[in-house]
């Protein structure tokens, strides 16, 4: 973005005919009248044009420096003019490459062919020293020796086929399908490909892999890619939603969508967790019930506060037995062994539930960096700077949006977006006043002070409400009241952190409108971060708590089920919590504003808001993954029910969102704050109990164990008591879990490799800054050229 | 691909059972007029609704044969790669097909964007700044290759240049 101004020529009516005839195929018949013409010329003119050139030359930078002047007249050559040399240096012109490319079917068959045929020449990447400032290479490396542009449009198709033959086929994939020709031509490249595949065969590429590996590689992704297209193809039918999510983008767009997309995921995740614990903890258990019968009949209420019946079943950890299950060594007592009956497997009880947690949560951990990964990779740019304006008016438009009032509204929002842009760049021009400065400081300040004394509060009363309740329980205790009473009491808790959750992010809400921040996307990131706040150091002193046991779970004998049914609670609770808000904040909202204030304005769908309460409601599930191994599938109901929910509630009471939303980068933010505070504290949580602390004596998988981990311990010595030659188990136990130099190791080469990222992406930044300034050379090439063009015709003319 | 191609098919011949045939294997030469393409659920509300017909039809007029239909539909997918879509876009956005988004292509980009609420003087400030910020070799107009540097900055380009079928 140079500060040379504009160069505009006019076509004139003759030549845009001759263009008609001259361009489709025969560029290279330009390319070579282009080159005879300079050399010709400069022969001709050299002398002449020295000191012409010369004194340009010193212009130049005259001209250059001022910045931000409108069009020089001296470089629109033949503005009201027609200089008869014009017309053949303009049809030149017209012809250029970076005119004609995206033209005719020939064109782009030569500029892929040359693309393909560099990706073939390059074996690795170019070195950063090799691009210094002086260098002014070409950006466009035309091949001149095998130049398909003077081919017919057959002959450049079969030099294509030919090229694309020596990719790689992941490579050849996937040329052929950012190909931007039409349907008919890509099925004429196919069926050439074909003919000149068919008669060589399978016969290994000169320029592939050497290795038997890399060509497997190739057909595995290949063969895979298949394979998903087939499975992408089949997913339509299959998938439940798409109609709904159809109408929901249609009405509300993208960034309302990547709310429900977002449910989807957690939805997925809580599947996968839930399938694997299914089949390899509670299956089993079911299928071996322990001896211990379920003393209390089923009331109602335990759907709600999850004790009574729930307490002894399938549900909390209480259940599991640690034992092994169906072991043969216990079955007879005679000695004798029946070889009729079927061959019983034992399966080690306590083994299996601590594998199986693992597990899940290393394999959710995994996809979840995953999608972080793709996430990250979509939506942030090296090297992005200003630009937004350009941006906003070539992908705002969501081409999702069909309904014809959802399109008047996002007509209206992008021109309000439009004008707010306009009115910004003015105000930067002129900044605030050392008052206004200072008032805004203030405004900020107080608003800071406010929500952070507002979260210390909530914590310091939740904390002063525990021990509340728990001294209330033990007299309740004391007195043998009632059953509702003792089960309202359990409910207390949930009820006033839900409740607390919900007032405070309103109130955050209200503290943003007040604040007026400039930028929309900040006022949406200084919420997420209060809001966070809250809602981690809440659940942060919980876990304290319970960790602990001095107030909470303190008499039971089964403190992991009563943890367990704390956090029933807590999501039971959080779920009626946001039924409850939907329900008041968005279907009497609209109500009032509709019947009483006879207003057409309907509330807008809070998406940051409600994309925290799903996170935090995935944090309760991952924190009583432990203590409840069916805590997934209550998460499973509730997003279902949530989903169908809010989509109604969605399509009655709201409206579409009026701010810009940008959908991607708010996905990846989303998806980044599912990662780190919500899971990386689950897995904290669930590690520190694994490794220290003790389990309950009476009940469990872990009974009588010093901590849960020490179960592995066991089996290991039991595996080298068994079977000596198994040394390699508890070495690796030994020197790799339980040694810290390898944990230190680890992080060290993942801190390294954190480094070399980086330094990476620094190094793709300077590149950038010296390709831009190539692009403006060359512009500045392109002026210089055509300037000397014309000079040449004029003296042509003036000699003639 | 075989089910994405089956809809597109269906969907096809709904705008005009009588016109398609259901056996496609001897190429009939079948081209639907533009008025029946602009009627569809997904487009009949786009401001840009003929200019992506006639970039997608043969013969640039908005009548459009299968083949049309499948492309069209294929690169507003969510699988076409970034590139196809910048390409396309940049021939939608390019109203008087020179390939450069002039100044008068982007002032009726931006008026149908905004409905005509804009006043010229906005239109004219809002085309200037795109201008500045986007061209790169300073020829007054947006090249494909400039259009194609601005869409890799935005990363929300993928989401919102498709239409869900």
């Amino acid at each position: 973005m140079s500060q040379l101004p504009p160069i505009t020529l006019h076509i004139s009516e003759d030549t845009g005919s001759d263009n008609q005839e001259l361009s489709p195929d025969n560029e290279g018949a330009m390319h070579t009248s282009f080159r005879e013409l300079i050399q010709e010329q400069s022969i001709l003119a050299e002398a002449s044009t020295e000191l012409e050139l010369q004194e340009r030359g010193r212009g130049h930078p005259a001209h250059l420096a001022p910045p931000d002047t409108s069009a020089f007249a001296w470089l629109e050559p033949g503005q009201g003019e027609q200089h008869p040399g014009d017309s053949t240096t303009l049809r030149i012109l017209a012809s250029m490459p970076s005119r004609t490319i995206g033209r005719s079917r020939g064109a782009i068959i030569s500029q892929y062919y040359n693309r393909t045929a560099r990706l073939r020449r390059r074996r690795s990447r170019p070195s950063l020293q090799q691009l210094s400032r002086t260098a002014r290479p070409s950006l466009r490396q035309y091949d001149l020796e095998s130049d398909p542009a003077r081919a017919t449009l057959q002959d450049k198709r079969s030099l294509l086929a030919k090229e694309l033959l020596s990719l790689s086929p992941s490579q050849r994939s996937h040329m052929l399908l950012s190909l931007p020709l039409c349907l008919a031509e890509k099925r004429a490249l196919w069926r050439e490909l074909d003919e000149q595949r068919s008669p060589l065969g399978l016969r290994p590429h000169p320029t592939a892999a050497p290795s038997p590996c890399g060509w497997c590689k190739d057909y595995i992704t290949l063969g895979c890619r298949h394979l998903w297209y087939r499975l992408l193809a089949l997913l339509p039918a299959a998938q439940p939603w798409h109609y709904a999510l159809k109408q929901i983008s249609g009405r509300f767009g993208s960034s309302v969508l990547s709310y429900f997309l977002f449910l989807k995921t957690l939805l997925m995740f809580n599947v996968f967790s839930l399938l694997i614990l299914l089949v390899f903890v509670v299956a089993l258990q079911a299928a071996y019930p322990p001896a211990k019968a379920n003393q209390q009949p089923f009331a109602g209420f335990e759907l709600l506060t999850g004790a009574g019946y729930f307490t002894h079943s399938l549900l909390y950890y209480g259940y599991y037995s640690n034992i092994t299950l169906n072991d043969p060594s216990a079955s007879s007592l005679s000695g004798s062994v029946a070889h009729s009956a079927p061959p019983r497997l034992p399966y080690n009880m306590p083994l299996a539930y601590l594998f199986t947690v693992g597990v899940s949560f290393f394999a959710t951990c995994i996809l979840l960096v995953y999608s972080m990964y793709r996430s990250f990779g979509e939506s942030y740019r090296v090297g992005s700077s200003a630009g937004d304006l350009a941006i906003k008016v070539f992908c705002a438009w969501d081409f999702k949006v069909v309904q014809r009032r959802s399109v008047k509204l996002q007509c209206e929002n992008i021109c309000t977006q439009l004008k707010e842009l306009l009115a910004e760049r003015r105000s930067r021009s002129c900044p605030l006043s050392l008052c206004q400065r200072l008032g805004r400081v203030a405004v900020l300040l107080l608003a800071w002070v406010l929500s952070l004394g507002t979260v210390l509060g909530c914590v310091v009363a939740v904390h002063y409400l525990l021990e509340h309740m728990h001294v209330v329980q033990q007299e309740h205790r004391a007195l043998a009241g009632s059953t509702w009473q003792r089960e309202g009491i359990l409910l207390v808790l949930p009820l006033t952190v839900s409740l607390l959750n919900t007032l405070m992010s309103h109130l955050y809400n209200l503290l943003a409108i007040c604040e007026r921040q400039d930028s929309p996307a900040v006022e949406v990131y200084v919420a997420i971060c209060r809001n966070l706040l809250l809602k981690m150091l809440v659940l942060g002193l919980l876990c304290y708590h319970w960790l602990s046991r001095r107030v909470v779970c303190s008499d039971e004998e089964c403190w992991e089920t009563c943890v367990g049914q704390d956090l029933y609670r807590f999501m039971v609770m959080d779920f009626v919590f946001t039924l409850l808000d939907t329900i008041f904040g968005e279907l009497v909202f609209r109500l009032i504003s509709e019947k009483r204030l006879k207003r057409k304005q309907r509330p807008e769908f809070d998406i940051a808001r409600n994309v925290l309460e799903l996170i935090y409601g995935q944090t309760l599930t991952w924190l009583g993954v432990l203590f409840a191994p069916l805590l997934p599938a209550v998460q499973v109901l509730k997003l279902l029910l949530l989903f169908y929910i809010k989509k109604t509630s969605l399509m009655q009471n709201c409206q579409a969102p009026s701010k810009p939303w940008q959908a991607s980068r708010m996905s990846t933010v989303f998806i980044t704050l599912l990662c780190f505070p919500s899971f990386l504290g689950a897995a904290v949580f669930i590690s520190y109990i694994i490794w220290s602390v003790k389990p309950s004596e009476t009940c469990g998988p872990f009974q009588g164990l010093e901590t849960i981990y020490k179960s592995v311990n066991v089996w290991a010595k039991l595996m080298e008591k068994s079977s000596p030659n198994i040394t390699w188990l508890t070495w690796i136990q030994q020197y790799l879990v339980e040694n810290t130099f390898f944990l230190f190791f680890v992080s060290g080469v993942l801190l390294a490799m954190t480094y070399c990222h980086i330094q990476v992406v620094k190094g793709q930044r300077r590149i950038i800054c010296l390709l831009k300034e190539q692009i403006a050379n060359e512009g500045e090439d392109k002026i210089f050229l055509i300037e000397k063009l014309h000079c040449i015709y004029q003296q042509k003319e003036e000699r003639a | 691909l075989r089910g994405l191609n089956d809809l597109l098919f269906y969907r096809y011949r709904d705008l005009a059972p009588q016109l398609v045939p259901l056996d496609y294997t001897d190429k009939p030469d079948v081209t639907l007029p533009y008025e029946l393409i602009g009627s569809m659920p997904e487009l009949k509300d786009n401001p840009f609704r003929q200019r992506i017909a006639e970039v997608f039809s043969e013969d640039g007029d908005g009548n459009m044969t299968l083949d049309d239909f499948l492309d069209m539909f294929s690169v507003l997918s969510e699988m076409a790669p970034r590139d196809l879509k910048a390409y396309y876009a940049f021939k939608i956005y390019d109203f008087n097909n020179d390939d450069y988004i002039c100044k008068s292509d982007l002032e009726k980009t931006v008026n149908k964007l905004t409905r005509n609420e804009l006043t010229p003087e906005e239109v004219r400030l809002v085309c200037e700044k795109v201008i500045y910020e986007a061209d790169l070799d300073n020829d007054g107009k947006l090249s494909l290759e400039d259009f194609q540097h601005m869409i890799i900055r935005a990363p929300d380009f993928l989401s919102t240049f498709h239409i869900r079928i």
